[in-house]
């Protein structure tokens, strides 16, 4: 395939982010892409907040007896790490910064259903961001994430009911988020746009969506209980007085594992769209990849307790959620199948968003392959509550869900902010994350195999040579995730000028003005092509087979 | 968005506009039902752990008061259900008058449930430190009678707050409707409304048998 390089742009004169100026203009704005916006920047705060704690944690574990914190501090640095992280910064990232400002530019609305609503589930995060922080800011709290009573209701003598009750509104917010993405998905495709036409980012955030819509509610009033138990001394899940701990356990985790899900299919969703655009072909499986999807919200809902195989619960139970958990390997596996298929033979490129797509890959396989192990009952016994498992979900999480991130970030920057990115320093931004992040992890999956159990502050001196490893990927991890702010930050203002579609790439968002328009589009506009049809858009710079097309555009040609 | 007459900016027709807010509605009303969940699935368990106990603890509670709240929260969804069929036959008035019907028997709903609260409170059957089933009773039985109620004030507490809040949507709802908003082609404020109250009735015929009537015979 022969490419010719893309012409130079201008930025349109007027857009979403020109079109009112002054704070009150972002404050109350009920523009998704806006929203998207304030998201981003506080979805950030947490991740820098989260980051922090991480940072000391792996300080702490440079020697076998730590000299950084007290034991008891130790126990709030994980837990808040946990809590930072995953309800305020994994939780929302995806879906409400990316998914916010790119689900209506795709399936081309105006905006979002409700506008308010979606303002409003800002604020509520906000608020619930506002009493976790409070909390940490009072003492900390160290139940670990998981909050488990008794520990969290009865015994736990720091900060854990603004804790709570921060993460018990913030589930509203994501609530809120996934009711409007469902309406807006049913109800606000334009003409053409039909189910089988949608963007499988759009397919991921309406699984998604299931999952906050079901799962939420259902630790919100788990919470709740535990709060009032806290509170006024009542016994819903402490033993002492008739409750059953192991209740709490089964409500946590009915939300807590779907909440997984939650992370990583937007993620797929973002993997989806930057594989065949930086391939150059058409997606394989289109049908097979929206509809595991599905799949995984669905089963996901359903292998909760194998989080709870060391509890006494009953082997017939803990067989059949076993092999439930197998089971969600299946749609996984059709997903890394499928994109490996729409690679082969394609033409690509390995531009930054491709490198993030293709670590994914490698990432997310490990991560989800190590799940099996733990899926396996006896093999469960030995690495249970070990940094096996810490390695495996780090590898979900970060591997898979945070790579996703960063890389449809960079993905869509241009009709985000209008302007490229430096493409080579994003390069080396992007394989520093990639190594950084393994050099962090994969000896902590040698370590719990060893038999290091995870949450404590010091370990037997064998284990330093690892734990040293550890600690020295995270601050690789640490400059590959600076590199990024910084240089993203400075496009803002001063990168290339990236027009409509720089990649090109076939989705409806890449045909309005970067950045788009407050309305997303002049006039409504109507779909008369296949997804992902890399093959015959002529018209996008994308030629029929053997004529020339355009290349990517990179921000420092 | 800009708003033309009823039609908000993002919706290209009216038809788009209800089709999407009825959707979100019984979207939100399925988080409902497993919010609610959560805690009839603790109620669940407790209750097979010490179905006597809790036999008992259900006797101890005011059935007269229990089932005249049932006939009054049924009889505020007939009012509802009368004030949606106004709305949509155009019938101004009556809208006004059904949805203030609706408000009046919320509020007496609320009044006796006040009432129960207070004979609980002066039985001791207040979860916390000063609760006491019945004097004598043992430790174990004072802990799990407690359960019961703490379940009680948990379920019928959070049931009485959504309570509260459809009345405020009613006063909202009737605010408007006395300025004759509602029309037969504008009325889904008051159908969506319609919807949560009936849901919110529901879960009362739920709440009902669990913790009036498991050993009344």
């Amino acid at each position: 395939m022969s490419l010719t390089p893309s012409p130079g742009h201008e930025l349109p004169s007027e857009h979403y982010l020109n079109a009112t100026y002054g704070i009150r203009s972002w404050l109350l704005t009920t523009d998704h892409k806006r929203i998207a916006l304030l998201y981003l920047a506080s979805v950030t705060f947490f991740f820098f907040i989260g980051g922090t704690f991480a940072t000391m944690i792996r300080i702490h574990l440079l020697t076998p007896n730590g000299y950084l914190v007290t034991p008891e501090n130790y126990n709030k640095l994980f837990t808040m790490h946990g809590v930072a992280m995953i309800f305020f910064f994994l939780i929302p990232s995806i879906p409400a910064v990316l998914g916010n400002f790119l689900i209506p530019l795709m399936i081309g609305a105006k905006d979002l259903a409700f506008p308010k609503i979606n303002l409003l589930s800002w604020y509520i995060y906000l608020v619930g961001g506002g009493f976790v922080l409070y909390s940490f800011s009072t003492g900390g709290l160290d139940t670990g994430w998981t909050f488990y009573t008794p520990l969290s209701s009865v015994y736990s003598n720091s900060a854990v009911t603004p804790a709570v009750l921060g993460v018990f509104i913030n589930g509203f917010s994501s609530i809120l988020t996934g009711l409007n993405f469902i309406v807006t998905i049913h109800t606000m495709r334009a003409p053409g746009m039909t189910w089988f036409r949608l963007p499988l980012f759009v397919w991921a955030h309406y699984a998604t969506s299931i999952i906050f819509i079901l799962g939420t509610p259902v630790i919100a009033i788990t919470l709740l209980l535990a709060g009032l138990e806290r509170m006024f001394h009542l016994g819903f899940f402490n033993p002492v007085l008739g409750g059953d701990p192991i209740l709490f356990q089964h409500l946590f985790w009915f939300y807590s594992h779907p909440a997984v899900y939650i992370m990583i299919l937007p993620a797929m969703g973002v993997i989806s769209e930057i594989i065949p655009t930086f391939s150059r072909k058409t997606i394989f499986g289109y049908t097979f990849i929206a509809g595991s999807s599905i799949a995984i919200a669905v089963i996901g809902f359903f292998v909760w307790a194998h989080h709870m195989f060391l509890t006494g619960q009953s082997p017939y139970a803990a067989l059949t959620f076993s092999l439930l958990s197998y089971l969600v390997a299946i749609p996984s596996a059709v997903k890394v199948f499928n994109w490996t298929s729409t690679l082969y033979k394609g033409s690509i490129s390995y531009d930054t968003p491709m490198l993030y797509a293709l670590g994914f890959i490698g990432l997310f396989l490990i991560g989800g392959l190590t799940g099996l192990f733990l899926a396996c009952l006896g093999l469960d016994i030995h690495i249970h509550d070990t940094y096996f498992v810490v390695a495996h979900f780090h590898y979900i999480m970060v591997g898979g869900a945070v790579m996703g991130y960063v890389g449809g970030l960079h993905f869509w920057w241009p009709k985000i902010t209008g302007r490229l990115y430096p493409e080579s320093l994003a390069r080396i931004a992007a394989v520093t994350l990639f190594v950084g992040f393994n050099l962090t992890f994969f000896p902590q999956f040698i370590l719990g195999y060893l038999g290091m159990p995870r949450r404590y502050h010091s370990y037997p001196p064998e284990f330093q040579v690892l734990n040293v490893m550890s600690t020295a990927g995270a601050s690789i991890l640490a400059l590959g995730y600076l590199l990024p702010m910084i240089y993203l930050v400075w496009s803002m203002r001063y990168g290339k000028v990236a027009g409509r579609n720089p990649w090109p790439a076939t989705g409806l968002e890449w045909q309005t003005d970067s950045p788009p328009l407050t309305e997303n589009f002049d006039v409504t506009p109507e779909v008369t092509w296949e997804p992902y049809d890399y093959n015959n858009r002529p018209e996008l710079g994308l030629a029929v087979t053997g004529e020339p097309s355009l290349a990517p555009a990179h921000g420092d040609d | 968005m800009h708003r033309t007459g009823e039609l908000y900016g993002q919706f290209e027709t009216m038809e788009q506009q209800r089709e999407a807010a009825s959707l979100g509605m019984w979207v939100f009303l399925v988080t409902e039902v497993l919010f609610f969940g959560g805690m009839f699935m603790t109620y669940t368990l407790n209750r097979s752990t010490y179905p006597d106990i809790f036999g008992e603890a259900s006797r101890s509670i005011n059935l007269t008061l229990g089932a005249i709240n049932t006939v009054v929260l049924i009889g505020s969804s007939l009012t509802m259900a009368m004030a949606v069929w106004a709305s949509q036959v155009g019938k101004k008035q009556l809208v006004t008058i059904f949805l203030i019907s609706t408000l009046v028997l919320g509020s007496v709903f609320l009044a006796i449930k006040a009432v129960e609260y207070h004979e609980k409170f002066v039985e001791h059957h207040v979860p916390g430190f000063n609760f006491s089933f019945e004097p004598g009773a043992s430790i174990a039985t004072n802990a799990h009678a407690q359960l019961f109620f703490s379940l009680y004030f948990a379920m019928t507490g959070l049931h009485a707050l959504h309570m509260i809040i459809g009345a405020g949507l009613l006063l909202w709802l009737i605010k408007q409707s006395m300025r004759g908003r509602f029309t037969p082609q504008y009325n889904t404020p008051v159908e969506l409304v319609g919807l949560y109250w009936h849901f919110v009735d529901i879960v009362w015929i739920f709440l009902f048998p669990l913790l009036y009537l498991i050993d009344r015979h």
